[in-house]
């Protein structure tokens, strides 16, 4: 890896010789390590199985969901540890939105919005809780489409609505990072690039980690890409200097649809 | 525009859940919840194991087929020869009635009029067959199928091994079906199509086709069918005719298993109700075999 | 010569075959449609039962159904007596078979929904463990096991050490144990539907395990466990086997679970033995089936509402 590439000044997030494995040795990240920007887009591109979206989801320690997964190597989350942090307080400071739309489908839009509280027994008054709702679907611009709808099922809106409203979800929390898998590899072309606006946008105020298998929509959105191959970080720049001059022959490949 | 901080206070506390390590004690919880199964099981056997043994010391394995069944105080002698071969005679012969019947019934549901309007009243219907209580069973061959055999001639006041599997083929036709039911209709459709653009009829395609991809599931419902005949105890007690004897052909009298323990366990005590207990511990061992053999089955399916 | 010859002969024997083909079409439709015909019978045949018992129960048994039936006790054999000798209805209900099947009811619910929805938890979160495993299939196994074994057990556990005599808490431990298997299974079943992804949500806003089971996972699946508990309910509400050795039956009403009880089935039971009171065994058939049907309905309802 040539670390050399990017030189990233007080990074959101470091991921320090981070690898996880399924079962025992059978290793899906290999010792990545990377420094991430703050209040930019991060696009992880590679082909499937590559280890993306098992390192995105090592961000977020989802892989404790699971007890044959073991990872190791540190990360530094605004320059602390998560690797002991209370799951609560990691979990607030990292959103993470999924592949599919995954409302709650019990509650209402706006009870989805903030679940993060209510579900975690976090009491708001009735004000702040208006305001939560009201800001971070203005975030999503999702507001003036469910406004009038706020105590209907999420499960209701569209494919694209829902995906928007789970970004909400995790802006609600006010996350420090958002880690996006694959967002809008379910959705139609016009949800799509209303995402992708909208990630263009959030990043003024968030740091965004992405995985896409999407090389145009890295191209368009993202500021800085990782390239995975086989569990290993192939290539790390900035998006312009990575698609224009690939460093490793791997990456140019990729990016000249060779394989993946 | 970034959002307010979190309250404070309420985020502490959350923090001490988290401390306090709630998702260990949740899963503690769960696997403690999981023992609760086992330990049941492992209890009855123990219980039963535990009542059994005063018939089994007098007794020995003889037991099992000694056909005395001798209350009289001073010559008590107990052997459960007589309610085996009630129990298997009775299930097999239910089986077999069966058999056509929810073979018929799962091609309706499965094949011939899958998802159509008629399935979805019939499906029910069969269902519920399942739901209604077994001594409404014993109640109503008592008094509408009873009459009807005598009328054709049944000996024994028409009570016998024969009203009593005709009761119980009824009554397990809803377990043969609802799985053989699912698996015929998982067929996949290419299958049917290549035979039935080789010019097949739809009787060819079920017979050539259909049936033998669903075997397995057929035939472990059919099994599992048979387990449920085996521990019947109402319907049946009302129509065997209790008679304590190895039954000797289709239309004598005879009793089960299950049917002789509910007759007799209300005066029995001593050794036997350890006879009675025996007598359980046995079924409890042949329903768990079978059992085990249908799931098998099915397991193996995938 | 020869290979003409030959390819002469070929065509005759098509020729035949072709005409055996069509001989046999005829042939293998019409077998084709008296399967058909015989499929249709069998299964006219299979369903009769559930609508003759059906109209037996209302036909014998609907005068019998009065508010009287169900808020009073049975009459003794005596008065039943001269009720038939007057050519009128038998007087009283069936009271304490009702109080006595939703005591007993209940109290198995609360023993094994609770036991029941956390094992199926179990399973459905380590679905790969041997433990998981062994669980599962002593579950079903159990679900096999014959309720007047169930009975035996109960008799064993609770009348002889515990309530020194026949018991409500009895009968109860014995449906319980028949309940326990249906709610495990229904509830693995019903939370592998759920998809992953809403679960890591939950997960991924921080909220603890317990938070995830309880406020996620039981409300998202909640329509499946309320009708395997309802059809789990409705199995054991008929039970007849298991309370003759346990509830053994009683012929007042009786809350206290320590002592003997009665149930509809029991009653059935006891009236069917006996000759003045055997008119009550249809409406107290009819009103068990009501019951009982009525469970599947809903259960049906909710199953089909949440599709």
């Amino acid at each position: 890896m040539k670390e050399d590439n990017v030189n990233i000044k007080d990074p959101v997030l470091s991921i320090r010789n981070l690898s996880v494995a399924y079962d025992k040795g059978n290793y899906a990240v290999k010792d990545v390590s990377a420094d991430i920007k703050r209040n930019a887009v991060t696009a992880i591109m590679g082909p499937s199985g590559c280890g993306k979206s098992t390192m995105l989801r090592a961000i977020n320690r989802m892989h404790e969901l699971y007890e044959n997964i073991e990872t190791k190597g540190s990360l530094i989350l605004n320059g602390k540890d998560i690797t002991d942090m209370p799951t609560i307080q990691l979990r607030r400071m990292a959103g993470m939105v999924f592949q599919r739309p995954n409302p709650f489908p019990t509650l209402s839009i706006y009870d989805n919005v903030i679940a993060g509280y209510k579900l975690n027994g976090i009491r708001l008054k009735k004000k702040e809780r208006d305001e939560v709702v009201e800001r971070s679907l203005r975030d999503v611009t999702l507001w003036d489409e469910v406004k009038d709808t706020l105590h209907k099922k999420g499960t209701f809106l569209s494919g694209g609505q829902q995906q928007r409203l789970c970004i909400a979800r995790a802006l609600a929390f006010d996350p420090e990072v958002i880690l996006l898998d694959e967002p809008t590899s379910a959705l139609d072309p016009v949800a799509t690039s209303k995402i992708e606006d909208l990630l263009v946008k959030l990043k003024e105020n968030y740091s965004i980690l992405m995985v896409t298998h999407n090389m145009s929509q890295a191209a368009r959105i993202s500021d800085y890409s990782m390239f995975m191959y086989l569990g290993e970080l192939v290539e790390y720049g900035k998006t312009k200097d990575m698609f224009t001059n690939p460093k490793d022959r791997r990456t140019e490949e990729y990016l000249t649809g060779k394989f993946g | 525009m970034k959002l307010g901080k979190l309250p404070a206070k309420q985020f502490s506390q959350l923090l001490k859940v988290h401390q306090m390590n709630s998702d260990k004690i949740t899963k503690g919880v769960l696997l403690l919840s999981s023992f609760v199964i086992l330990f049941v099981a492992g209890g009855m056997i123990f219980s039963l194991v535990e009542g059994a043994i005063p018939a089994l010391k007098s007794f020995g394995l003889s037991f099992i087929w000694s056909n005395n069944w001798n209350p009289t105080e001073g010559k008590e002698n107990y052997g459960a020869l007589p309610f085996i071969a009630g129990t298997i005679i009775t299930s097999v012969a239910a089986l077999l009635i069966s058999l056509p019947l929810s073979f018929s019934v799962s091609l309706f549901l499965g094949e011939y009029y899958r998802g159509t309007r008629i399935a979805k009243i019939l499906g029910p219907m069969v269902d519920l067959l399942a739901g209604i209580p077994s001594i409404v069973y014993g109640l109503w061959g008592f008094y509408v199928l009873r009459p009807l055999l005598i009328d054709l001639g049944l000996p024994n006041q028409g009570f016998g091994i024969f009203t009593a599997s005709i009761i119980l083929a009824i009554m397990i036709i809803p377990y043969a079906t609802s799985l053989s039911n699912e698996i015929i209709t998982m067929v996949p459709n290419e299958l049917k199509e290549a035979a039935y653009s080789l010019g097949a009829t739809r009787s060819e395609v079920i017979f050539n086709v259909v049936v033998p991809s669903a075997r397995s599931g057929i035939i472990a419902g059919y099994i599992l069918s048979f387990g449920r005949a085996l521990g019947e105890t109402m319907a049946v007690t009302m129509l065997i005719g209790n008679a304590n004897i190895v039954p000797d052909g289709f239309f004598s009298t005879g009793n089960t298993m299950a049917s002789v323990i509910a007759n007799q366990f209300g005066e029995a005590d001593g050794l036997k109700l350890s006879s009675l207990i025996a007598i359980g511990l046995l079924l409890f061992l042949m329903t768990g075999i079978i059992n085990a053999i249908g799931k098998f089955i099915i397991k193996r399916m995938g | 010569m020869p290979l003409v010859s030959s390819s002469l002969n070929e065509w005759g024997n098509m020729n035949s075959a072709a005409k055996i083909t069509v001989a046999n079409l005829s042939r293998r439709t019409l077998k084709d449609k008296l399967f058909k015909g015989l499929v249709l019978f069998m299964s006219l045949i299979t369903i009769s039962p559930i609508v003759l018992i059906i109209y037996k129960l209302v036909e014998k048994g609907y005068r019998q159904i009065s508010l009287d039936f169900i808020i009073k006790t049975p009459p003794n054999t005596f008065e039943a007596m001269t009720a038939l000798s007057n050519g009128e209805l038998i007087p009283g209900g069936i009271a304490n078979g009702i109080t006595g099947t939703l005591l007993m009811v209940v109290l198995a619910s609360v023993i094994a929904i609770p036991v029941g929805v956390i094992t199926g938890i179990y399973l459905y979160e380590n679905p790969g463990k041997l433990l998981a495993n062994l669980t599962r299939n002593i579950s079903d196994i159990l679900q096999g096991v014959p309720s007047i074994v169930l009975g035996l057990i109960a008799y064993m556990w609770i009348v002889k050490p515990i309530t020194s005599g026949f018991s409500a808490l009895a009968g109860s431990v014995s449906l319980s144990i028949m309940m326990l298997p249906m709610i495990v299974r229904s509830t693995e079943e019903t939370l592998k539907m759920i998809p992953e992804s809403i679960k890591e949500a939950a997960v991924a806003l921080g909220v603890p395990y317990y938070k995830v089971i309880l406020r996620v996972l039981i409300p998202t699946g909640f329509s499946g466990l309320l009708t395997g508990i309802l059809l789990g309910i409705s199995r054991i509400l008929g039970e007849t086997a298991p309370l003759m050795l346990t509830a053994l039956g009683s012929s007042v009403i009786n809350l206290d679970i320590t002592k003997p009880t009665s149930a509809i089935p029991l009653l059935i039971w006891e009236f069917y033995n006996d000759p003045n009171m055997v008119d009550l065994i249809w409406s107290s058939s009819l009103l068990l089936m009501g019951m009982v049907l009525t469970l599947n309905l809903v259960s049906k309802r909710i199953a089909a509402r949440t599709k």
